[in-house]
This record gives structure tokens, C-alpha cells and sequence, in this order.
């Protein structure tokens, strides 16, 4: 079981907020990886980290061995690691099929590429990542018009029409309705077990998260609190006090 | 895409209008002329307006730099450039058949060219902004071109440059330039279309809807945006080089460089139409063309406030524009489907949830 990810001592500081100090992890291939924590414990900022959103402070991240801490989010992009977004993004006035034909990766695109149109594979691959995500019905109309759950679902079926190595997903579940969360569980491990895409979560909802992942990091107040899998996160002392509003006494402890 | 009898004979109707324009109304040669340029201006401004969502008030410049290039090319292969243009001991210039439209050719072809390198260029100095910041820096850049020309002396600064003169009869020279702005006009259009119908016109419109998203999906944009503004330069360049032969003389404020006239007309032009569509430009440009010359003839002194009154409409009531408006009415004409009727195949077969729209409620 080799790392996709290696993140070492990374801090991230936004004046005078510390929102990573020191924080180490690794992300094993082909698992899917969870990162819990309070509100503003760093989580997201981990994550713009990681996909090259802003420069770091020190530290060091390697993905597949390569240091990708300079590169910027385009070349990482490239490289096979692309994150989703909280607030869903998607190219709201296109409809569902070019969005997903515009997300195909671009490792290896030339310019004379920009002038070529689509493989007709590629509409398949595209139709059928859209029946993956329960989306195939919607496939013409304008992304913009749809709901904010099946948004989120696009998007999801974006980020795997562009073939990653490993996706991290802040809060896949967020504003989707109880009831299509089992769905979309059942969808996140199957990218993971078929298509071998290594996953990296935040995520709020708890037993989503058990559910869902083989380990998970908790964060609070920007430091790694603990490690481990998901039977022991929910026995451990120190996450329960951090979520129970405890993370006061942690900071006191230093 | 598929054979379209509809579209062909779309096509057939406009060339055939086109060609026989200057034989059924030889009074108004230049004026159509004018108008198939304002349709390249429309539709080179879109590239980048309204397919990028990079709303550019310095097009324009391209269209100076091409007219000044072309200038200095055919006036340079015959005299010294400095000498021709200075207002005192000038020097009388004669232009032979041969040397004019050698002339012309390599004019044309330079001041594509130098365009396109001037675009590549300000591309790495204009992307770094973005929204209203990159459309004032844009014309920023078209006003001090604009100046600096004005000061330079070797082109005749301000005072203006007259260009080679036509040898020949003056009917055959507005047909020449007649249907250089006709093919022009086409050729701008049909490349536009073609360059818009592969990845690049999906990765334009990825910009326009969300460029950091793209960006965070590997989409290499500086190179999609230096693209279509290179495209546009190249046309602009060209139909500069047209524009300056035609009028026959260049000076840098009112004739090379016209910020509010030009600059704000090929704006104003894809609003009317609807930015972001393929034929919206055109038919704005049409439209606004013909706008224009009718108050410029008939409402002499009062045309600067029927044109703010176009712009205050378009702003205020129609954004859209025509295109736009015509796909929202008649969206299956388009190929855009609308359709709600359809249920999900919902994942776990639960209906999919309606929680707040993008742009609405809270996320």
C-alpha cells in the first residue's frame, strides 16, 4: 500500500491566523481517506493547500513522489489530483453533456487540439458517467437549471470524466437530501473500488464518514488531533471533546 | 453537424445580397462597404466579450496598429517613410499599378501579423485582470496608443499620414475595397463559426461560466484566451489595413484609433444582437449599422442622444439581445432543451432533492 499522497509538516497562516501548523498525513492508494474536524480547523485551507490554490508556508507535499508544493492548480490539475468545491461549481450556462465534455483531462492536449472536435467516445463516456450519477435523463438541459443536489451530482461526474488519480471531495453531501445520501455513498466507493480513484473527504456528517472511509485524520484548531480508523476516531477522547466544543481545552493544554 | 437546406440557402441568400449589393445601390458602395466591417468588428469583439466573458474596450487598438502597419509597409517598399509623411518638404508621391497593390497584399499581410504579435504580448500584460478592471485596462492601452502615435513623428504624429493613392478609376476602386470587406467580413465569420464548433468554443464558454473551476480542471486558459484574442487581432489587423486604403488618409485619434466611436459601436453592436451567440453580433451590426446612418441622416445634431438612448435600452431592458431573446422564446430553434418534464433516474429511487438553486437561498 503505497502513499498518493504525503503531506509534511505544512503550515498555513493567513496573517495573524495559524490555519495549518505542522500538519503531516498520507493519503494510501486507492483508499478512501477522511479529514473531520470543528469549523475553521483548517480543513478546506489543507485542501487549497494541497491542490495549489495558494503558496505554503513550509513543509512539504508530494504526490506520486513528485513535490508538487510550487505548482500551481492548473499543473497539479494535470497531474491527475482535482478537487471538488463546497459551494458546487459547475459551468451553469452550457448543458450537462458539454460540461462533462469540456472536464475530459487535458494532460496531453496540444494547440492544434483547441480545434478538434469530440470523439464520439467521448460523448458515450460522457452519457454514461451521467447514467452513473442518476443524471442521464437531464443530459441536454442547462446545468444551470437544475437543482442544487443534482449540481453536486455533475459535478462529481465532472471531476470523474476527467479520469484522476485521486479527488478530493469537501463535503460531497452537503445540501443533498437525506434520503439520496445511501446513493451517493454507494457511488463515492465505486469510483474508489472500479475506476481506482484514491479519495480524500471532508466531510460534517458523521455517519457518512464512518461509513465511507478505511481511515480518518481529525484537525482542530489547524494541528492533526488524531489518526486512525473510523472505529477508533469515534472512541477517542480528544475528537469527542473537539466536537463537543471542548478544542478550548486542547489550545490550553500547549 | 448535420446538412442543413435551411442554413445553405441562409448562406446563399446573404452572398448573393452581398455580391450584388454595389451593383444595385452604387450610391451607397461605401456605407455597405463601412457595414460588412462593422460586422467583423461584432464578431471578432464576441470572441472574447461574449464566449469569454472578457468584456474588452480596447479592440479597437488592433484595428489602429493594423491600419499604421499597413501604412508604413506600402508607403516604406517605395519612399522613406519619415520623408513621405513630413508636413514641410514633402515629397510627391506617385504609386505605380505594380507597387500599389504589391503594396496592398504585403500591407494586409503585415498588419495581421504585427497584430498578432502585439496581441500575444499584451495577453501576458490585459489576462491579469479581470471583470470591469480588464475592460478599463484594455482601454487604457487604446488611449494611449492613440497618444503616442500622435507623437510620433515618423508616421507624421498627429497631423496624420496619407495613404498611396489608387491608380485607377475611382469606381473600381470602391468595388476593390467593396469586396476586400465583403470577403473579409466572411471569411471572419465562417472562422469564427468553425473555430467555435470544437473544444475551443466549449473552453471559452468553461472560462465565461467559471474560470477558476477551470483552471482547477487542468483547462490550460491563458492559452485559450491568448488564442481568441490573437483571432481577433488577426482580423482586426486586416481590417484596419481595409479601412485606412479606403478612407485614404490615417491620423490616430479619429481615424486609427476611435475609442468612442468604433470602439463603443462594436460593444453596443453583440449587445444588440446577443452576446455569446453566432449570429447575434451579425445581425446587431446589421441593425446598428443601418440605426445609425438613418439618424446620422435624417436627425442631424440629435444622433449622439438616440444612440445613448439605444445604449440606455439595451442596458436597462434587453441584455439579452435579439439572439438571445429569439433562444429564450423559441429555445427548441436552437437545439436547447428545457425540458423539466423528464423525472431523474434518481439514485437510490427517491426523487432528487430541490434545494436552493445555484444564485438563490444560502449554500
Amino acid at each position: 500500500m503505497t502513499a498518493m499522497i504525503t503531506v509534511k509538516d505544512v503550515s498555513k497562516a493567513f496573517g495573524g491566523v495559524i490555519a495549518n501548523n505542522k500538519i503531516s498525513l498520507e493519503v494510501p492508494e486507492g483508499r478512501v481517506t477522511g479529514l473531520i474536524g470543528p469549523n475553521g480547523s483548517g480543513k478546506t485551507t489543507l485542501f487549497n493547500s494541497i491542490v495549489g490554490y495558494h503558496p505554503i508556508d513550509e513543509g512539504s507535499i508530494k504526490f506520486e513522489g513528485v513535490e508538487i508544493s510550487d505548482f500551481r492548480v492548473p499543473k497539479i490539475a494535470r497531474l491527475g489530483l482535482l478537487r471538488t468545491f463546497q459551494q458546487t461549481r459547475i459551468y451553469s450556462k452550457m448543458n450537462c453533456v458539454n460540461n462533462m465534455l469540456i472536464s475530459v483531462n487535458h494532460r496531453s492536449e496540444r494547440f492544434v487540439d483547441l480545434f478538434r472536435d469530440y470523439p464520439s467516445e467521448l460523448t458515450d463516456k460522457a452519457e454514461q458517467l451521467l447514467d452513473f450519477v442518476g443524471l442521464y435523463s437531464k443530459r441536454k438541459l442547462i446545468s444551470g437549471d437544475l437543482s442544487f443536489g443534482q449540481q453536486k451530482l455533475l459535478e462529481f461526474a465532472m471531476a470523474l470524466m476527467n479520469e484522476p488519480r485521486m479527488l478530493l471531495l469537501d463535503e460531497p453531501t452537503a445540501g443533498i437530501n437525506p434520503t439520496l445520501i445511501n446513493g451517493l455513498i454507494d457511488r463515492l466507493r465505486r469510483a474508489a473500488t472500479e475506476m481506482g480513484v484514491t479519495l480524500f473527504v471532508i466531510e460534517h456528517n458523521m455517519p457518512v464518514i464512518m461509513n465511507l472511509a478505511d481511515n480518518i485524520y481529525c484537525l482542530a484548531n489547524g494541528r492533526l488531533l488524531a489518526h486512525g480508523t473510523p472505529e477508533k476516531i469515534q472512541n477517542d477522547e480528544r475528537v469527542i471533546n473537539a466536537y463537543l466544543g471542548g478544542h478550548y481545552l486542547v489550545e490550553e493544554e500547549d | 453537424m448535420t446538412f442543413n437546406w435551411r442554413q445553405l440557402a441562409l448562406y446563399g441568400i446573404i452572398a448573393a445580397a452581398g455580391i450584388a449589393a454595389p451593383f444595385v445601390f452604387p450610391a451607397y458602395t461605401l456605407q455597405i462597404t463601412v457595414m460588412w466591417v462593422m460586422i467583423l468588428f461584432a464578431v471578432t469583439w464576441d470572441i472574447l466579450g461574449g464566449q469569454m466573458g472578457y468584456n474588452s474596450l480596447g479592440n479597437i487598438f488592433f484595428f489602429g496598429v493594423g491600419m499604421y502597419t499597413s501604412a508604413i509597409v506600402q508607403i516604406g517598399l517605395v519612399y522613406d517613410v519619415a520623408k513621405y509623411a513630413s508636413p514641410v518638404g514633402g515629397i510627391k508621391a506617385v504609386f505605380t499599378q505594380e507597387q500599389y497593390f504589391t503594396g496592398l497584399v504585403l500591407g494586409f499581410i503585415a498588419a495581421a501579423l504585427v497584430c498578432v504579435m502585439f496581441s500575444v504580448i499584451l495577453a501576458y500584460i490585459v489576462f491579469g485582470l479581470r471583470g470591469p478592471y480588464f475592460a478599463i485596462g484594455t482601454l487604457g492601452v487604446t488611449l494611449s496608443a492613440g497618444e503616442l502615435t500622435g507623437a510620433w513623428e515618423y508616421v507624421g504624429g498627429g497631423g496624420g499620414i496619407p495613404m498611396p493613392v489608387f491608380p485607377g478609376e475611382p469606381d473600381d476602386r470602391s468595388l476593390l475595397f467593396y469586396f476586400l470587406g465583403f470577403g473579409l467580413a466572411v471569411i471572419t465569420f465562417l472562422f469564427v463559426k468553425w473555430m467555435f464548433s470544437g473544444r475551443f468554443g466549449l473552453a471559452a464558454n468553461a472560462i465565461r461560466d467559471d474560470e477558476e473551476k477551470a483552471e482547477g480542471m487542468g483547462i490550460r486558459t491563458m492559452r485559450v484566451k491568448t488564442t481568441g484574442f490573437a483571432v481577433a487581432a488577426f482580423f482586426l489587423g486586416m481590417s484596419g489595413a481595409l479601412f485606412g486604403n479606403m478612407i485614404g488618409f490615417v491620423e490616430p485619434l479619429e481615424v486609427a484609433f476611435p475609442t468612442v466611436t468604433f470602439g463603443i459601436f462594436m460593444v453596443i453592436m453583440c449587445l444588440l444582437g446577443g452576446k455569446g451567440t453566432l449570429w447575434g453580433p451579425v445581425l446587431g451590426a446589421t441593425l446598428f449599422h443601418a440605426f445609425k446612418e438613418v439618424t446620422w441622416t435624417y436627425m442631424l445634431g440629435w444622433q449622439w442622444v438616440m444612440l445613448g438612448s439605444l445604449i440606455i435600452i439595451l442596458v436597462v431592458f434587453f441584455q439579452q439581445g435579439l439572439v438571445g431573446w429569439m433562444q429564450e422564446k423559441w429555445p427548441e430553434m436552437f437545439g436547447i432543451e428545457i425540458d423539466e418534464g423528464t423525472v431523474a433516474v434518481a439514485l437510490a429511487g427517491p426523487e432528487i432533492d430541490e434545494g436552493p438553486r445555484r444564485g438563490g437561498a444560502v449554500q
